[in-house]
């Protein structure tokens, strides 16, 4: 599976929502994930690439990882797997 | 409804060995955070904490009791020795059979539960120590340290995760208060320090990678730490009647449920629970001189924190100093409210408030005196400790001078 289909397959799955439901554009704020849901679904992706995101839930701004859309995170696990290779 | 007052005090923890030299700690506004130092603390990415580094179990225990004491029970004994000792009480007759212990603990035995799923699952083994289960029990503690000083009266644990140490307390006020006993032993104790414990707060994002720094614009998050404090709760009457030593007075409680998110805080339910144990205290919010505040250190808590000492206390809440004593010895979870309480005698006994230390940066949302940095000297007649747990459960202590 590619990186993006899994990415929309672990949002879809924290936002309750079906897969085709999201797209590039999808931000975590729209689908109604809040904090809980932000740090299970960045645990998720860890899992499934295994990577390590830096992201402290009190600066959530300051993170180099930027979690606020489907495109978004799937260019940031990019750089990530490429980083941590 | 009999008063009641505090007349032994001991504790273990980061900043001090004793309760003696956790109250020159405090004065002295001493760093107790530092380097991790247990085993895999390589692959945690979180390396500091309250540690205790310079205890040795087994100068204080022989091997018989080291294998049913969790090191979270060594901290409560330790505690409770020094508590009992200072309070100048024996328990034997009549006093022994209605004495009881009422403890804060969120975990319990966590490095009991840590060493051996690290034995069957990492290391494959398939036998584990007999006592495995009595040591990691939430209740092994208080029911050691009712057997070490022949304490038969109700005694049981409170688990409220932060707020662990606050029910507890507010339980054996309870007890005292409503002359079911004259004397009840009391407090809290936590070590979740080892790889799991760390490992699974790690894990919710909420820790701070370089220090505890409450209240100030820049802070990062909590940092944990461990350690135990014992009091002595002791009915007003029978302390003098014995000429006891009395600490402070405890005048009263609350609890509430925020009953609204598993993890964030409530405003209101923060409120409810300070503004209540005033009511129960029945003192003039005016008296209120310090606030041990819950002070985590995390974004969440110390705004909502500030935001509900701002409702209660409206103009009299700029008049008001709230420390967090967690920059200091880290956040002891289930045992932090008692360890806590030190810092509200030390202001109501000794005139010194203790400082918020590693505090760089003024929060806008955060605009109350914090002591900042530095202890202070100042008279003071009430003071409040509160204590805002996880699960949204708040429990807040009133203590008055004596």
């Amino acid at each position: 599976m590619d990186i993006r289909s899994k990415v929309i397959e672990i949002i879809a799955d924290q936002a309750i929502v079906e897969p085709s439901d999201l797209s590039d554009e999808s931000t975590l704020e729209s689908l109604g994930i809040d904090s809980l849901g932000l740090v299970e679904s960045i645990f998720a992706i860890e899992e499934a690439f295994n990577i390590q995101i830096p992201f402290n839930a009190n600066q959530p701004n300051e993170s180099p990882f930027d979690i606020s859309s489907v495109a978004t995170i799937v260019q940031g696990i990019e750089q990530l797997i490429q980083e941590q290779a | 409804m009999k008063r009641v007052v505090i007349t032994g005090a001991g504790t273990i923890n980061s900043i001090g060995q004793d309760f003696p030299q956790t109250i020159n700690s405090l004065r002295e506004g001493r760093c107790g955070i530092s380097a991790l130092k247990f085993k895999d603390v390589e692959r945690l990415s979180i390396k500091i904490g309250g540690q205790i580094h310079n205890f040795e179990p087994d100068r204080h225990f022989n091997r018989q009791q080291l294998s049913l004491y969790d090191r979270y029970t060594q901290l409560t004994l330790i505690a409770a020795d020094e508590a009992i000792t200072q309070s100048g009480l024996t328990f034997n007759g009549e006093l022994a059979a209605s004495t009881g212990v009422v403890l804060g603990t969120a975990g319990g035995g966590v490095s009991t539960w840590d060493d051996n799923y690290r034995a069957v699952y990492e290391e494959g083994k398939n036998r584990v120590h007999p006592f495995v289960v009595p040591k990691l029990m939430n209740n092994a503690a208080a029911s050691h340290l009712s057997m070490k000083f022949n304490l038969k009266g109700p005694t049981f644990t409170v688990s409220s995760a932060c707020a662990s140490s606050n029910h507890a307390m507010a339980q054996a006020f309870q007890i005292v208060r409503s002359a079911q006993s004259p004397v009840m032993v009391t407090g809290g104790s936590e070590s979740m320090m080892c790889f799991g414990g760390i490992k699974a707060w790690e894990g919710l994002r909420v820790m701070s990678k370089d220090a505890c720094r409450p209240f100030s614009l820049n802070r990062n998050g909590m940092v944990q730490g461990e350690g135990a404090a014992i009091f002595v709760f002791e009915e007003l009457e029978h302390a003098k009647r014995r000429g006891a030593n009395i600490f402070c007075e405890v005048k009263g409680f609350a609890m509430s449920s925020d009953a609204a998110d598993i993890v964030n805080p409530s405003k209101h339910g923060a409120a409810r629970a300070i503004s209540n144990a005033l009511k129960d205290a029945q003192v003039n919010l005016e008296d209120v001189g310090y606030i041990n505040a819950h002070g985590t250190g995390t974004t969440a808590n110390d705004k909502t924190e500030c935001a509900a000492v701002a409702d209660v206390f409206g103009h009299h809440a700029d008049k008001i100093m709230i420390s967090s004593t967690k920059s200091m010895h880290g956040h002891i979870i289930g045992g932090t409210g008692a360890v806590e309480l030190i810092a509200c005698i030390l202001a109501l006994r000794d005139g010194v408030i203790s400082p918020t230390i590693g505090y760089i940066e003024h929060d806008p949302e955060c605009a109350l005196d914090v002591v900042p940095n530095e202890a202070r000297d100042a008279k003071v007649k009430l003071a409040i400790s509160n204590a805002f747990a996880f699960g949204g459960l708040n429990a807040v202590l009133v203590l008055q001078k004596v």
